[in-house]
């Protein structure tokens, strides 16, 4: 394989997962925010005010990193995917640079005043704001998926006689099938990423008896939500999803469900070791017929497989895809199960007293990060090797004068970089998390501020 | 249609320059104007509300490069790849200097952060200054028009194999940290009060005269080195009015400065930096990417998208344009007309 084209491939890996782990926090923390935002609105309660402001310290640092972290993810397709760019320009360049004009200014010039302009702006416009900033943050995403559909399912397109790609409608490019399936499916699993934050922090104040009104109206509202979230990310939008990649990249679908050769009744795979040599499954446990049912909804229907399509029409990494896809289908199931107990203990009014469950919540905090990431993994790897899923290949995509040891210099600069962001996120997160939210007022006149 | 797309895309890069310059001027003054933590403090909450929103013309400028004119994209990000990089590092550095310095109140703290802030800023003028220079100089794509990469330095000359700062390069680096620090300085002389003010108004004094020879200087050499000048200007006479426009621009605001009409006379800088902006694109037409050797340059008509891509990216980028617009008035509205220094202090 082409030495300088994986090296291009692990920084632009490496940079977006890194960046990725900032988008989805404020993602889902800007929908919970506006739902505290409206439950004070609606009730004039206090708690929740409390509450939304000692989130939005966290979305405000949260944030920042994303926004740095994310511009140099845009100049890289420039930077390092010169090739490709310069075909597909006229086709990605557009949601992408919607995305700027329609969606970051917006969350960027109304941040500042979510997060400071709660005196200047009073209760409404303060509400109204809080759902300027969600909208902005959720259309940012909208525009980003809208550009990677493309890529995993060309629409709305014709190529011309140089090789150039150029857009035929901006609604088909906008209304893609495949970017409202996997739309869903990410914005799901960023409100599963903030509602366990949420739920983690609430479960540390309550297993320590501090902020007990704030963590309790956080508890409930996180546990709630993210149950919801957790089932819609398996039915419908997982379950859409996997349909979606079977239908229009079979080879992706075999290879990431481990089910190497064509056949009537297939099982689905729960657990194994793809052996690429053999072809084979090692230590395979499988569930019977499922997987025949789950893509075709009949128990005996044909499911193929990998060896059904040549080598260079496979994924390249095989095994990483595999797993990548059943880390993200368990741990999605865990968080059913987290989840729904927390809601049953929730209903039965016995939740605060479960002290085995506020420290599973507490301790689950990684996991939606890692469901998030395997599935990104999953989606990008199974495109592979294309980088425009059957149009370019990978290979062809890369700066071919931008030498491999410049991207040496620059990745290793990356990593040191974040490396020392991670210090100072996880520094000023400790901060804010054990200074905790304000006090609740006793009957005096709130203190007041500065400037 | 192409050409409709190269003054845009010159009009954002020239939006960006005017409202993100000013924060970055300001990060260059931060050290010279404020001498104490309080003042630096005062500093950096003067562009804290406005600074994302400006920094996001940057990425429109990446998203306009890229839907109009992709090839100019793909050749100049990959052929200046190490000078791309750093600029983000830098622009890293100066968004967690701006956002964390006041978070918490720590003089050890706030001093790492001023520090990564200041000089984050005086690199990121540098850079963005020797990338116009580029521009104006042309950089060496071969007979095919494509593929070219360029080192940081070879050996400083103008000659066929050019590193990204040469000579010439350098000089625009140091009038582009020259122009901002007059910039910068106007804005604090507006928007703050007490010892911050009265140095950074006695800064802009200063470093108007500066900034006149320092132009001066370039738009010569730029006469000198672009022979498409002097094409332009023959072809269309009326190109003198964009370099008288900015020369007045520039006089309108020292005498607007001397009446100590200061927010005038940072809408006046504002001004002169559009027109120097709007010069270059006039002496660059129909260049994106000049060459070292003025053939092998790659023209609008060659690097833009196919024209139905154009055409339906327009449609967008009017109405988005204005919503832009709306949420800078209200932003920029909303702001406090003076930042005061602590009473602390």
């Amino acid at each position: 394989m082409d030495p300088a084209a994986v090296l291009n491939r692990l920084q632009f890996a490496f940079t977006i997962i890194y960046h990725y782990i900032f988008p989805q926090i404020t993602m889902g923390l800007t929908l919970l925010i506006f739902l505290l935002k409206t439950m004070a609105l609606l009730t004039g309660d206090e708690t929740a005010n409390r509450a939304v402001r000692f989130w939005m310290k966290i979305l405000g640092v949260t944030f920042l990193m994303g926004v740095v972290t994310g511009i140099p993810m845009e100049f890289q397709f420039g930077t390092n995917w010169s090739r490709f760019s310069a075909l597909a320009g006229g086709v990605i360049g557009q949601t992408l640079a919607m995305e700027g004009m329609f969606a970051f200014f917006l969350e960027s010039a109304f941040l500042y005043l979510l997060l400071y302009g709660e005196k200047r702006l009073g209760k409404f416009g303060h509400w109204v704001v809080s759902l300027l900033v969600f909208a902005g943050a959720w259309l940012s995403g909208y525009f980003i998926v809208c550009t990677n559909a493309w890529m995993q399912h060309p629409v709305a397109y014709r190529i011309l006689p140089d090789h150039r790609i150029v857009l035929t409608s901006l609604s088909g490019l906008l209304n893609n099938p495949w970017a409202m399936v996997q739309y869903a499916h990410v914005a799901i699993g960023t409100v599963i990423t903030g509602s366990f934050l949420m739920a983690c922090l609430s479960s540390f104040y309550l297993l320590r008896d501090q902020h007990v009104d704030v963590a309790r109206r956080c508890l409930a509202l996180s546990v709630v939500v993210g149950f919801i979230a957790s089932c819609l990310a398996a039915m419908p939008t997982g379950d859409l999803t996997a349909k979606q990649v079977y239908k229009y990249q079979p080879a992706a679908f075999a290879a990431m469900e481990g089910h190497f050769y064509t056949q009537d009744s297939a099982g689905l795979v729960v657990m194994g070791q793809p052996n690429m040599q053999t072809m084979t499954l090692d230590n395979p446990i499988t569930i019977p017929h499922a997987l025949s049912f789950l893509t075709h909804q009949r128990w005996n229907a044909q499911v193929i497989g990998l060896t059904a399509f040549p080598p260079e029409q496979r994924p390249d990494f095989v095994p990483p895809l595999y797993y990548a896809y059943h880390i993200m289908v368990g741990l999605g199931t865990i968080f059913i199960a987290i989840m729904g107990l927390s809601v049953l203990f929730l209903l039965l009014g016995k939740l605060r007293r479960q002290r085995w469950l506020l420290w599973a919540l507490l301790l689950a905090v990684p996991l939606p990060f890692i469901a998030n990431t395997a599935g990104w993994t999953t989606a990008e790897l199974g495109r592979q090797p294309w980088i425009i899923y059957q149009i370019m290949r990978t290979s062809d995509g890369y700066s071919q004068n931008v030498s491999t040891g410049n991207i040496w210099f620059t990745l290793l600069g990356f990593m040191g970089l974040y490396l020392f962001l991670s210090f100072v996120y996880f520094f000023l997160l400790v901060r804010i998390i054990s200074a905790g939210p304000e006090p609740a007022p006793q009957s005096t006149a709130l203190p007041v501020e500065m400037r | 249609m192409e050409t409709l797309w190269f003054c845009l895309f010159w009009e954002i890069l020239a939006t960006f320059v005017v409202l993100s310059g000013t924060d970055i001027g300001v990060g260059m003054l931060h050290f010279l104007v404020g001498r104490t933590d309080g003042q630096r403090s005062q500093i950096i909450r003067s562009i804290h509300e406005v600074w994302k929103p400006n920094q996001v013309w940057l990425v429109v400028i990446g998203g306009i490069m890229f839907v109009a004119f992709p090839a100019l994209l793909a050749e100049s990000l990959s052929g200046f790849y190490l000078a791309i990089m750093l600029v983000l590092w830098l622009l890293i550095g100066r968004g967690l200097g701006i956002e964390l310095r006041d978070r918490i109140d720590d003089p050890m703290w706030a001093r790492f952060w001023d520090v990564a802030f200041s000089l984050s800023s005086v690199l990121l003028a540098v850079c963005l200054g020797a990338a116009l220079g580029n521009f104006v100089r042309g950089v060496p794509l071969d007979e095919t028009g494509r593929v070219f990469f360029e080192a940081f330095w070879t050996n400083f000359r103008l000659g066929s194999d050019t590193g990204i700062l040469d000579w010439f390069t350098v000089l625009v680096g140091i009038t582009a940290v020259i122009a901002l620090t007059h910039h910068g300085a106007l804005w604090l002389s507006h928007f703050t009060d007490g010892p911050v003010q009265e140095r950074s108004a006695r800064l802009a004094d200063r470093s108007w005269l500066m900034l006149v020879i320092a132009l001066g200087v370039c738009v010569l050499l730029t006469t000198v080195f672009q022979p498409q000048l002097r094409a332009n200007l023959v072809a269309h006479p009326w190109g003198v009015i964009l370099l008288l426009g900015a020369g007045a621009a520039l006089a309108w605001c020292r005498s607007l400065r001397r009446r100590g009409r200061t927010l005038k006379a940072y809408i006046a800088s504002g001004l002169s930096l559009y027109a120097i902006l709007n010069c270059t694109a006039f002496a660059l037409y129909p260049y994106v990417l000049p060459a070292r050797i003025p053939e092998h340059g790659l023209t609008a008509f060659k690097a833009a998208a196919p024209r139905e891509s154009l055409q339906l990216a327009l449609c967008w980028w009017i109405p988005a344009a204005l919503l832009v617009a709306c949420y800078f008035a209200y932003v920029y509205c909303k702001m406090p007309s003076k930042f005061l220094l602590d009473v602390a202090e």
